[in-house]
Order: structure tokens, then sequence, then C-alpha cells
């Protein structure tokens, strides 16, 4: 269902581009007002997120720990997965957010007769999941070329390398390529893997899909349909000196690239993909395994109900007696 | 109780049912759940709603306003624990914790696949704490909270025994374990508990001990563990309770006084007190470092562990030494000096024999016993005659709360190695921080869930089977009154032949302690290797 769902999701804000672009000629709301109004969304939604977050407070430090804990000096502490610094938690984090060092650690079980339980290590995942993301950000850079007049320099090199095989004119971009096989990678692995099909919901085939439509649509524009590149950058140029101007004749492929990428940009702070931000937030992994060593306070720690010694004295004081034991009151 | 034999138990099918999981009501199954608690289980802490109630019934007598207490619950910590409220949004359901839990390795069931687990109440937040949920419903993940759902998140919160092995291969940290344990605080409120730890939790509260032992009983149980020593060393070992003006309070789990393989690890902790002559008490009052309140409610446990630092300012001791127990050893590291900090009233934990500090215990002053003795040894301050053990082929089974909650991972092995000359490492997929769960931790170690445990020690029976036929290994040592009391069973059952034992046990064996008659046999009373004709 969360499949069907989601794809007719995407499929009905396509139409909604034709509607309104094509059927109602509101360019100006689908080329200045919608990205803008998505824009504020995305930014002030993750803030709001960010800060409801971080409101809550975080009682206990509870890092799960990796290796071995900082004890003795004859001992080799593992300072990355069992971190005692905050340099040791600044690496654990960046290998984290950087690297998906835990989806790195990944293994299968497999359970055959006998019974055997063996295991295996599986990088699939880390593997699409970093070839997704990374592709997402250096196209994401690319982007930015829309933004600046002249073009920096570093935005040019990444495009020539980016180009390396170059494939007829004009050039392929290698991340493209990936982007697309690793987007329908992670969508397949949803429907094929019966433990993912399972576990599934709309909100999981949402963002594929639409990231999915971004990139296709993105991929139209630059290969087949030949849009008006120099028309779309004086659209862009308007948003960000605040004097939008609607140039004609640009092609309807366009709109929707920009609606879906406005549509991602709304969805992103009330969908899981904040995990962006919340990764960074995340208990088990950016606090030091320092318990014993520094006092971690509790902001919420109240004083609760106790059976004190005295109590217990009165109830057991004969049997202790009896035992040996000494009491306080005879 | 009839179980299937390893064979046919082993037979796991990881099958899916036609339905959504949101749209397969939860099915109770015999074998696999815990009876409910008594009711006089929770007058005796004053938990909420206590009634006879049974598990089985179609009725399990809510209070009235169920809904309510258990959504106000829910909204309520979601903005005490960014943990609880990160864990429930952040998930992207990637599946990679998925077959990281023995109980779904073990099982089959979908529903103790980690994410799965966590969807069971992350519906309900959907629902009732988010604004997509509320409009959306269902297509955002949402559902509405009904009594079966509250029947379906009680089954699998005692489906989880919080080893947090999912943790550490989610890509953002999300701990399940983290939830179930805030799902068993939600359910409690509403008198949803299970005997095996409500029962425990009532003890401890009057007598300071799980187990309800008086406090002759104990003094008891200590003269028959000083005359098993006397019957092996020829040596007086004396045992103080309750002693002002020591230097150190010990304090181990209480299962020790019960568990014959704790007793025999208690027995080794004893006569290295005594060759080391510590100046050591311990109390009858805190006689628990375990904490079955933990499985309830973070307010149940600091309840129950506040008797420990205030035995010890009582007695005025300067510092606490800790036993072998893993989830005692979960709370107090990481949770202790939080709610009982600052303990300025104790002293930085020095060892009195060696001098070293132990600086990474320097704040909340509790030293684990294996740090305090891998610290003897290697400053050559014990007579270690490892020969003793030579019949013992050991493994070590890392325990899920000091591996993944602690680190504890050299320590141990490095005091078995110096007692003992054979020593192979399981594979280690399952070892270290990657370690399997016994199958029974969190208070799940009743007998009326015995299938959910031998299924959920399938990996690490799996594991121990391994080194036994690979290296002949027949000991499995580890440092967890959990382990020692339930993991037998298991291990008779995945890997016959393998016995399960203490660390101290075997430092009980090795050490050769001074004035002692020549041993013949070990701490068990079975012949030492050379001794067997004697
Ligand atoms: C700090 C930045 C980020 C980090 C560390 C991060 C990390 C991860 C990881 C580890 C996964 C799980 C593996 C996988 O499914 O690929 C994941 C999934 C995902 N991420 Fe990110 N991510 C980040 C930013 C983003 C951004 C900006 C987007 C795009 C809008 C995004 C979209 C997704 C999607 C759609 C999935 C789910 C893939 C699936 O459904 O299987 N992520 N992310
Ligand atoms: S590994 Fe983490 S993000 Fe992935 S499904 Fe499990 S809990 Fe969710
Ligand atoms: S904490 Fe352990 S038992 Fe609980 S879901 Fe995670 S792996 Fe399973």
């Amino acid at each position: 269902m969360g499949i069907l769902f989601s794809f007719f999701a995407v499929v009905a804000l396509i139409v909604v581009v034709f509607v309104g672009v094509q059927g109602a000629n509101l360019h100006y709301l689908f080329g200045v007002i919608i990205p803008f109004a998505a824009f504020i969304t995305f930014i002030v939604g993750i803030v709001y997120r960010v800060f409801r977050w971080g409101k809550v407070p975080v009682p206990f430090r509870i890092p799960t720990t990796g290796g071995q804990q900082t004890s003795f000096p004859w001992i080799k502490a593992s300072r990355i997965d069992n971190p005692s610094s905050a340099l040791g938690v600044a690496v654990r984090m960046a290998l984290e957010v950087l690297l998906f060092r835990s989806l790195f650690r990944n293994m299968r079980s497999e359970l055959r007769d006998g019974p055997k339980l063996s295991y295996a290590s599986s990088k699939w995942l880390w593997l699409g999941g970093i070839a997704f993301h990374y592709t997402f950000l250096i196209i994401l850079i690319r982007h930015m070329r829309l933004f600046f007049e002249p073009v920096p320099g570093i935005i040019k090199i990444a495009e020539s390398l980016d180009g390396f095989f170059q494939v007829g004119a004009p050039v392929v971009y290698v991340t493209d390529v990936v982007f697309l096989g690793a987007v329908t990678f992670l969508f397949l692995r949803r429907v094929v893997i019966p433990q993912l099909r399972y576990i599934s919901l709309a909100a999981d085939y949402f963002p594929l899909f639409l990231i999915g439509g971004i990139g296709v649509t993105g991929v139209l524009m630059r290969y087949f349909f030949k849009t008006d590149v120099v028309g779309i950058k004086e659209l862009t140029m308007g948003w960000i000196t605040f004097s939008p101007v609607v140039p004609q004749g640009i092609h309807i492929i366009f709109y929707v690239h920009l609606f879906l990428v406005s549509s991602l940009l709304a969805y992103f702070p009330m969908s899981k993909l904040m995990h962006m931000a919340g990764v960074f937030l995340s208990p088990t992994r950016n606090l030091a395994n320092t318990n014993r060593a520094e006092l971690h306070v509790n902001p919420w720690n109240y004083p609760v109900k106790v059976h004190t010694y005295e109590e217990y004295e009165d109830d057991y004081r004969e049997f202790m007696k009896s035992a040996g034991l000494p009491v306080e009151k005879e | 109780m009839a179980v299937q034999k390893p064979e046919e138990l082993s037979k796991v099918v990881y099958t899916f049912p036609s339905t959504p999981w949101m749209d397969t009501p939860v099915e109770i199954k015999k074998g696999i759940f815990c009876w409910g608690n008594k009711e006089k289980s929770l007058k005796a802490v004053g938990f909420p709603n206590p009634r006879q109630w049974s598990v089985t019934d179609e009725d399990w007598k809510l209070p009235d306003n169920w809904k309510e207490i258990f959504i106000e619950g829910l909204r309520e910590r979601v903005d005490k624990y960014r943990s609880f409220r990160l864990f429930l949004d952040i998930c992207v359901r990637c599946g990679a914790c998925a077959d990281k839990c023995h109980f779904y390795i073990g099982g089959g069931d979908p529903k103790n696949m980690p994410v799965l687990r966590a969807e069971l109440l992350r519906s309900i937040y959907r629902k009732y704490c988010t604004t997509s949920g509320k409009i959306m419903g269902k297509v955002a993940g949402a559902r509405e909270l009904t009594t079966s759902v509250i029947k379906e998140l009680w089954y699998y919160a005692y489906q989880c025994t919080e080893c947090r092995r999912c943790s550490l291969f989610c890509p953002y940290g999300i701990d399940t374990a983290e939830i179930t344990i805030l799902i068993r605080e939600l359910v409690n409120l509403l008198g949803l508990n299970i005997e095996w730890i409500a029962g425990p939790v009532a003890n401890c509260w009057k007598t300071g001990n799980h187990m309800g032992l008086l406090p002759h009983t104990i003094i008891d149980i200590v003269s028959e563990f000083k005359e098993a020593i006397y019957q092996v060393t020829g040596l007086k070992v004396d045992l103080s309770y309750n002693r002002k003006g020591a230097e150190i309070l010990f304090v181990h789990p209480s299962g020790e006084y019960f568990d014959p393989n704790g007793n025999v690890t208690f027995m080794g902790y004893m006569m290295l007190f005594h060759e080391i002559g510590l100046d050591v008490t311990l109390s009858t009052y805190s006689s628990e470092g375990g904490n079955f309140g933990f499985f309830t409610s973070n307010e149940m446990a600091k309840r129950l562990h506040s008797k420990i630092y205030a035995e010890a300012k009582r007695l005025k001791v300067k510092w606490i030494l800790g036993g072998e127990c893993g989830h005692m050893w979960r709370v107090w590291h990481q949770y202790h000096n939080t709610w009982f900090g600052p303990v300025d009233y104790l002293e930085e934990p020095v060892s009195p024999i060696t001098g070293t500090k132990f600086e990474n215990a320097k704040s909340n002053k509790i030293v684990h016993i294996t740090e305090f003795t891998a610290d003897l040894i290697r400053h050559g301050k014990l007579n270690l005659d490892p020969k003793r053990n030579d019949k013992y082929v050991v493994t070590f089974h890392d325990s899920c709360n000091t591996s993944r909650a602690m680190g504890l991972f050299e320590e141990p092995r490095y005091i078995i190695k110096n007692v003992c000359n054979n020593f192979y490492e399981m594979p280690p997929q399952t070892i270290r921080e990657n370690t399997f769960c016994c199958g029974s931790g969190s208070g799940l170690n009743a007998s009326e869930n015995m299938e959910l445990r031998l299924r959920g020690a399938l990996p690490r029976g799996n594991a121990v089977r391994h080194v036994r036929d690979k290296f002949g290994v027949n000991t499995l040592a580890n440092i967890c009154q959990i382990d020692r009391a339930t993991l037998q069973t298991l291990v008779d059952y995945w890997a016959k032949g393998v016995a399960v034992r203490g660390v101290h046990e075997l430092v009980g064996n090795a050490l050769v302690m001074k004035g002692e008659k020549e041993r013949t046999t070990d701490l068990r009373g079975d012949p030492l290797p050379g001794k067997e004709g004697e």
C-alpha cells in the first residue's frame, strides 16, 4: 500500500505542475513563490526540529561502547569507538557522519541446518548509502553554479572531474549515473528483501520516489530536452538578488524538476530525512564514556522514596543481633 | 515443559504474515511470555494498579483511564529523554539492525526485529505526538492505541533483553534497548509487569536483595562458604558484614549466595580478599548489586540502588568495589553518578595493595573487581598456579552490559590468561562489542519463558559449540551472575559438555595462598589435574 500511495503521490505532484504551469499559466507561482515558500519551510522547519530536540535534556550519559574502555595505561583503549575525550568523540562523530562507520560494521547472519549460524560481512547497504549521499552532495554543489556569477573555480573543477569520462556531448556526469543507480538500489532492496518490505512505510518510499523523480527530471533536462540554461540562470539569479523575474520559454520539465525539489524541501523537516540533523545529536554516539570519572548532571533528577537503613534495622534487628551483626540501636 | 530438540527448535522460518504488521494482531504464546506480576509485588513498592490479573485472560484489568495514562506518560517522557524523542523521530528503516537481535535470529518473529519492536511504539508516538501522524494516520505510519496494542507492547518489551546489540549497528546509534526500557516504564504505569521482575524488586526493597535473604541467612550461607574453603585450603577465611570503618565496601549480586555457580565465584572473592589482607566489609542492608528496578522504571532503579551509597556513607568506607554482574554494572557505570553524585563523602579509589589510582572511577568511586584483580596481577601481587585450572579449556562470554555500556574487554581476559593455560576466543562476530546476549537478561531469566530463552541463546550457543568442537573448549567463563545462573541450562541445550564458570572461581582455584595445605581438589571438590587418584 505504502509503495503505491507514494508512487501516485509523486505522480500527482507532477500532474499539478502540468495543470498549474501549462494549463493555468501560473509561471510566477511555480517559478518564484512556491520555491521561496518551500525554502523557508525547509530552513525554519529544520531549525525548529533541531531546537525542539535540543530543548529535551540528556538525562544520562549512555554511549554505546564499541571497544575497550580507558582504564589502565597498560591496556590499550579504543579511543574512537569508546572515546574518553572530546577529541575521541569528535573523531567518532566525524566517522559516523562522513563515512557511516556503524553501517560499515554491518554483517549478515545465516542460519543453516545443524543448527549452524554463520556471519558474513555485508557492505552493500553501506556502499549504496555512501554512493547515494555523496553523489547527492556533489550534484548539490554543482547546482551552485546557478547562484554565482561568475562561477567560482572550485565548482568548475568539481564539474570537470565529474565529467571526466566524457561520453558524447553534453558531458555525462558520473555522479548522475551513480546517483540514479544508488536510488534504484535503495528502492529495490526495499522491494526485494522480505524484512525490508515488511518494515517499509509510505514514508520510506515517498522520499525515494521524490528524489528519484528529481534525478530523472534533471537528467531529462540536461541530456534530452536541452532546456534554456541561460533563462534558468536568469531566474535563479533573480531569486538570490530578491528581484525575481520569470523568463519566457523555459521548458515545462524544468518546472516539474523545480516543483519536486520544492516538495522535498518542504517535506524534509517533517520526515525521516531529519536524520541528517539527528545523527549529530544521538546520545549513544556523541558522548564520551567517562561515566565513572566525570559527573554527568541530569537537570530533572529528583529525590525518590527510599527504604532507609534505620527502617531495615527496625525490621530485622533481632535477626541481626542473633547473627552477631552490629546494630545502631540496641 | 516439553521443549523441542535443538535440531527442531533451530529450524527457524523467517517468513512474514501476509498482512502488514499493523493489521496483524498480537498472538501471545506460551513459552515466550513470563507470568504477569502479582498484586502483592506491586503493592510492596507502591506501583500503580495492583490487582490480580493473568496474561492469558482476555481482560487485563487496566485502569479506566488507561489510554490517558499511557499517552500522558509517553508525552512526558519524550520531553525528558532526548534519546527517546530522537530515536522515535529519525529511524530511516534501513533494516541494518534487523538481523542483529538474538531473538529474531533464533525465533524469526518479525516483531522481534529491533526496528519493528521500536515501530510498535513509534506508531503510537506518531498518532498522538506528531502533526503528520494526527492528520495522515496510517499513511504516516500512525495507528490507534487499543488494548490489543497495549498487550503487544507488553509482550515484545518483555522479549528484548536490552542488550544494545542493535544500537551498535544502527547508523544513528538508535538504541532499541532505550525504547524497550521506556515501553516497560509506560506499561508499568498501567500495572503491567512480570512477576519475575516485580517479585525481586519487592524483595530488594524490603530485605535489601532480590532473593529476599534475611541478615542471618546471609551470615549462615557465608559460614558454609568458609567451611568449603577450609576443606580445600585448610585456611580459615573470614569476611565481615556491616562493619564500620572498613576501607572498602564490597557489593555484588545476591544471586551469588543462591546459585551454585555464583557460590563458587563468591568463594573466589573471599579467598582473594583474605590473601591480600584487604580491609573490606559487606552489607546485609545493601546486599544487592543487581537492580531489577532498572527493568521496570528509572525511578524504581534509583530507589533500590540508593542503598549502596547510603550504606557506604554510614559505614564510613573510602570507596566501593563491585563484583561480577552485568546489568548491575550498566546501572553503576551509566546511571549511579548521575543519580547520586557528587559522591564527595567517599574518596577517590586507590588500591591499598598496589597504590594504583583508579582514575576511570575517580568520580563515582566504584571499581570493578576485574579491574582490581587485573591490577593486582599486573603488579605481581598474586601467586598464581594456572596449572590447577588445566582441565579447563576456557572461552569467555562478554556480557552485553559490560561490553556495550562500558567496554570492559581486556581486564577479564587478562585475568583469565593469567589463571588458565588454555584460552580460546569464540568467533569475532560474537564477542566483545559484537557479543550476543545469553538470551535471559533484563529480568527474562524465568522458567515459563524457556522457549524464548533457548531461542535467544541460539547465537551464543552456536558460537560456544563452534569452539567446543574446534578447540575442545569445556568452560564458558563470564563476569555476570545472570549468565552464571542461566547459561548453564542454555549451553546444555545448544552445546552440551560445557560448564559455566565465574572468572573469580578460576582465580580462586589458581590462587596460591600463604599457609594453605597442598590442594587436591578445586573449589567444587573435584580433583585437581594430577591429583585424581588422591
Ligand atoms: C549529515 C548528513 C547525512 C548523513 C550522515 C546521512 C546518513 C544516512 C545513512 C547512514 C542512511 C542509511 C543508509 C541508507 O539507506 O543509505 C541514510 C539513509 C537515507 N538518507 Fe541520509 N544522511 C545524511 C543526509 C541526507 C540528506 C541531505 C538526504 C536527502 C534529502 C538524505 C536522504 C536519505 C534517504 C532518502 C535515505 C533512505 C534510503 C532508503 O530509503 O533506503 N540523507 N542516510
Ligand atoms: S538500523 Fe537504525 S535506522 Fe536502520 S532500521 Fe534499525 S533503528 Fe532504524
Ligand atoms: S536491545 Fe538486544 S534484545 Fe533488544 S532489540 Fe536490540 S538486539 Fe534485540
